[in-house]
């Protein structure tokens, strides 16, 4: 693949991620008519469906390079995994502030007691070490311990799709959408490599 | 069983001619408006709602909370009704192709009078009252809606249950054309709910027929849902065709779909824990800006005066 003006691949790759962010941000500023008859309960939703798709994203970024035999999707696989963090942190941020109006008794009892929470929540504790570690000097000071630990992301993503799953209350289809999809993407990283078609190298 | 407020109005109360035949002229006019909901809805599907049908001598109630009213967009627009999709906002946009008149009500089971009534000659021999109730949904949110009804004591009464009726079942239409979240099995259609008979000759407990003064929009369970109040609002079944007096406890839909989460009770008790909602506090819907707190959860949303006894010497963790 040869793009004509690769310098712009991403810069623009990080406005377009950055679209819903804006979108929402647009609707609680100038339109919240728009966010329905439970803002707070729409805005929980939205960040957290673009969490998920993020970290799908970025999961599928190791397989695209292989099927495109081409060196972009890992050109821009950090900033999706770091977009993967910042809707989470926002989608979490969104259920404590405003939704839990920040009673941290409240929260604990949510994490304590409610299992999809409580998945939630590990999700995003452990995506934390992720992102801080994900500047090239902390690549090359970790070294082959950074591998080690961004394997990390692949429990993440299954307590994140878990988490969906487990939160819906009857109609399934939606998460299980996402957790397909999760599963293929992790097929490509099987070790009798099963999905490795495509590769021409 | 003690019931503190006393009914405003008596099931012999009769309904003067006038009434009679004003209420005649709303179900034909809601006949004609079903009809061009039907054909408006061929070229506009995302058409919501039908033109509102004003309903005429609605009494006040003593039992109507003087909390303030959700508006009627957050009421007709964020909806739970699982026959038109899954998503709130589904059953607006569906419910265009329920057809609400004529209605027939079918009733069995441990009752002197079975048989299949027209809804209209039920409701027009019964006096209109306005409800307004505070309305609690299993999700943890909560809206009041002003229900225009008819109380449920007095309609059972005309079905004369023998001393077997225990129990009262109250099931949704089945209809998978003119309900089309009924395609899917999301749940086992069709929907059946059910009461104790003391639940349901509760003076709190009405057949809501209208919402703001107006006819029922399809979205809400026109053309006739059950209100309880100081239950969950799954409990609250909507387009109801079926009504059956039995002497077992009837299987409901969501008790059969979720037994760990859903009881056959449901009423709503802040103290009982749900895996998925912590039940102590509620969104009140349409309640300002996304900086609003929840608000605590009252026992029996509130209404544990009126409806406590009826649940004496009950463990409410066990059969909840």
């Amino acid at each position: 693949m040869k793009l004509s003006l690769p310098w712009l691949f991403k810069p623009t790759i990080f406005l377009l991620s950055l679209i819903p962010f804006l979108y929402l941000l647009y609707a609680v500023l100038l339109d919240p008519e728009s966010l329905g008859a439970n803002p707070v309960e729409h805005l929980t939703h939205e960040t957290g469906a673009w969490s998920l798709r993020f970290l799908l994203l970025t999961l599928a970024m190791t397989p695209l390079r292989r099927l495109s035999n081409s060196s972009y999707p890992i050109k821009v696989r950090r900033m999706l995994g770091l977009y993967a963090f910042f809707y989470v942190t926002l989608h979490f941020l969104i259920y404590a502030g405003l939704d839990l109006g920040l009673d941290w008794g409240h929260l604990g009892e949510d994490i304590a007691e409610r299992p999809f929470i409580t998945i939630g929540f590990l999700a995003w504790l452990l995506l934390i070490p992720l992102a801080a570690t994900s500047t090239n000097g902390m690549m090359r000071r970790m070294g082959k311990h950074w591998k080690k630990l961004h394997k990390l992301v692949y429990l993440i993503g299954m307590l994140g799709v878990g988490h969906f799953l487990w939160l819906v209350k009857k109609d399934l289809q939606e998460p299980l959408i996402y957790i397909a999809i999760f599963v293929i993407l992790m097929l490509f990283r099987m070790p009798g490599k099963a999905l490795r078609f495509g590769q021409s190298s | 069983m003690l019931i503190k407020k006393p009914s405003d109005i008596k099931s012999s109360e009769i309904t003067d001619p006038q009434h009679y035949k004003q209420r005649r002229e709303f179900i034909q006019a809601g006949a004609g408006l079903a009809g061009a909901a039907m054909v408006s809805g061929l070229w506009l599907p995302e058409t919501a709602h039908a033109a509102r049908e004003k309903l005429k001598n609605i009494k006040k109630s003593s039992f109507s909370t003087k909390d303030k009213p959700t508006s009627y967009k957050d009421v007709t627009t964020y909806n739970n009704f699982y026959e038109f999709g899954t998503s709130k906002s589904d059953p607006a946009r569906n419910a265009h192709t329920l057809k609400t008149t004529p209605w027939s009500l079918q009733v069995e089971g441990e009752i002197a009078k079975p048989g299949n009534y027209h809804l209209e000659d039920l409701v027009k021999s019964s006096t209109l009252e306005e409800r307004i109730y505070r309305f609690r949904c299993v999700e943890a949110w909560s809206m009041v809606v002003p229900w225009v009804g008819i109380s449920l004591s007095s309609l059972i009464k005309r079905f004369e249950p023998t001393s077997k009726a225990k129990y009262v079942e109250f099931t949704t239409l089945h209809d998978p054309k003119q309900m089309p979240g009924q395609k899917r099995s999301v749940l086992n259609w069709p929907y059946v709910e059910a009461l104790r008979i003391d639940e349901a000759m509760h003076p709190l407990s009405i057949m809501a027929v209208g919402l703001y003064g107006e006819v029922l929009p399809n979205q809400n369970g026109a053309p006739l849902r059950l209100m309880v109040p100081w239950k969950y609002g799954f409990k609250n079944v909507k387009s109801i065709v079926k009504i059956r007096f039995t002497e077992t406890m009837p299987k409901t839909t969501w008790a059969q779909a979720g037994p760990r989460e859903y009881g056959f009770y449901a009423n709503v008790n802040p103290k009982v824990s749900h895996p998925r909602w912590s039940q102590a506090r509620e969104r009140v819907i349409g309640s300002g800006s996304i900086f609003t707190k929840r608000k605590d959860t009252l026992m029996f949303n509130g209404y544990e005066e009126q409806v406590a006894s009826l649940y004496s010497g009950m463990d409410l963790k066990k059969f909840f």
